[in-house]
């Protein structure tokens, strides 16, 4: 089939040449560049070999090291706290109730809305002084927050901000979740087990497929979070919410140490593959595919 | 719990500033200060940033329907040797952080003299269309029966006339996910404005947006009408489409 080759490459030329041009391209690019000492600001560049990262590593930059500690800090608390919450919405919004394309909607709705407006509204609502959250707090004698203006609780109220924008994650379970055979619950009814035994036999086993790609999915996600720490934080107080991504951008388009800038890249690439490489590892032991194909 | 920050901003946004910060709160605005969005949206010129916005997602919806179509048309309808790697290597860029690519592509883009023009936010969407479209298109393509092609091969129709004539037209729903993603991804994408960006007059709303929070720090009525209206838009293309959307989503989602 001659013909096939010829037309499938004509066909999919943009998208190669896109890959080529804006992944490939730009991969091997920064590669090179995070040898060299390229800063804008500087007449001539060196190519310095592993000095950049020699720099990272051995401590001289303790914002590395800082942006890593809060980034990582991020991923632990964010990513249980999002595959949690969605998966139990998502049970929820499984039940046989009135109005569940209502719900739906409504919980997919902020995760259509920009960064920068829901950051603005999350501000207002997080303001120590005049927000609604604070005053809700001391109307019911609870105790208040600095919130994002706090040392030790800026990243958890990063963390709060990005929860409001869960709903594609929710859906991509409720997915899952309606992929179930009903007879595989019925046979649980029969046995006279009780939703607890429905929710531990049936529907966890069932969608550990889903879990696994929404914890991988968030992983890289949380990993990358630049939105909010430019937005709500500036990386303030204290650097106290310098990600790093933020801390990246900084160096690279403030800073204008591009060279630099490219090596963090790097390392956040081989952190983030060494994490999907883990997952991926650990879900042979618990990842339940139908059909007991355990590749 | 997701709906309550929605009518914050909306009651704020409608609301003097005296009337916002009452304790207890209050939540329906007395009197309807319509006036806050005609300040907010012409003390900077939002309606360049309009503009321009506007400029970025038409164009690129359009560069992303067509290329991602056409890709996924060549991944699914058409046999060829090696396809299968090909796409397997192109769906590796989902994985990789976009923070490796965007500086070797700052300096591209720079050394071409297109630093600070629509440019580079445009023209990516006119090669292939981003692989997350290609693949959702793909998934619909391969449900469509083979039969309707080998049909129109013994009428003599080739590649290009059963892609339009046929796979194009049939596959409207997911065509319309597709443009939506596109739709939002443009018109809520922030760091790509931000790097590629420098002159007031290429800003887009969400630009704008932030350089309106800088600067009008406490005006918080204005800045909840400013941001309320960055906001609708998107509201109500969702809830348009939210049919499709929803199970777009749910399209993707299916395979651990």
């Amino acid at each position: 089939m001659r013909k096939g080759m010829f037309y499938g490459l004509l066909f999919t030329a943009p998208a190669i040449l896109g890959f080529a041009i804006f992944t490939l391209g730009p991969m091997i690019a920064s590669l090179v560049l995070s040898l060299t000492d390229y800063n804008v600001f500087k007449e001539q560049t060196a190519f310095v070999g592993l000095d950049n990262f020699t720099r990272l590593f051995s401590g001289e930059d303790e914002l590395f090291y800082k942006s890593l500690g809060i980034t990582f800090y991020f991923v632990v608390l964010r990513v249980p706290a999002v595959i949690l919450l969605s998966f139990g919405i998502a049970l929820l919004l499984n039940l046989n109730v009135k109005g569940r394309a209502i719900f739906r909607t409504i919980i997919y709705l902020p995760s259509i809305v920009p960064a920068v407006a829901s950051a603005m509204i999350w501000m207002w609502l997080l303001n120590p002084d005049l927000g609604l959250i604070n005053s809700l707090l001391s109307r019911l004698h609870l105790p208040t927050s600095n919130w994002l203006y706090g040392e030790g609780s800026v990243i958890p109220s990063v963390v709060l901000t990005t929860l409001w924008g869960i709903g594609s994650t929710v859906i991509i379970f409720l997915a899952g979740l309606s992929g179930i055979p009903r007879q595989y619950y019925e046979a649980i009814e029969v046995d006279g087990g009780g939703w607890f035994r429905k929710l531990s036999h049936v529907t966890v086993p069932m969608v550990t497929p889903t879990i696994f790609f929404n914890t991988i999915m968030t992983i890289i996600g949380s990993f990358q979070v630049f939105n909010e720490a430019y937005i709500l934080t500036q990386g303030g107080p204290n650097n106290q919410s310098l990600f790093y991504v933020f801390y990246l951008w900084r160096t690279g388009f403030r800073d204008a140490e591009m060279g630099y800038a490219s090596a963090l890249a790097w390392i956040l690439f081989i952190i983030i593959l060494f994490f999907t490489f883990i997952v991926f590892r650990t879900s042979k032991s618990w990842v339940y595919y139908e059909g007991g194909d355990r590749t | 719990m997701f709906i309550i920050p929605f009518v914050w901003l909306i009651r704020s946004s409608l609301m003097n500033l005296s009337q916002i910060f009452t304790m207890p709160p209050e939540w329906i605005p007395r009197p309807f200060q319509w006036s806050n969005f005609h300040k907010a949206l012409t003390v900077l010129p939002f309606d360049v940033f309009f503009k321009n916005t506007l400029i970025i997602v038409v164009t690129v919806l359009v560069g992303t329907v067509i290329t991602s179509s056409i890709g996924a048309f060549g991944f699914s309808r058409i046999q060829w040797k090696g396809r299968d790697t090909v796409f397997a290597i192109l769906m590796t860029s989902m994985m990789l952080p976009a923070a490796v690519t965007i500086i070797p592509s700052f300096l591209g883009w720079q050394m071409m003299g297109l630093y600070d023009t629509l440019y580079p936010l445009i023209v990516p969407a006119y090669f292939g269309g981003g692989i997350f479209n290609i693949f959702l298109l793909r998934q619909f393509y391969l449900t469509i029966p083979r039969d309707f092609d080998e049909a129109a091969f013994v009428d003599g129709a080739n590649y290009w006339q059963i892609y339009t004539r046929i796979i194009f037209p049939l596959s409207r729903s997911a065509i319309i996910v597709v443009a939506l993603f596109s739709f939002l991804a443009s018109w809520n994408d922030f760091m790509g404005p931000l790097i590629y960006l420098k002159s007031d007059s290429l800003f887009t709303l969400a630009l704008g947006l932030q350089m309106f929070q800088g600067t009008y720090t406490a005006q918080w009525d204005l800045l909840m009408a400013a941001s309320a209206t960055v906001v609708l838009p998107c509201v109500i293309v969702f809830l348009a489409g939210q049919r499709y959307f929803l199970e777009g989503i749910t399209l993707t989602g299916l395979k651990g």
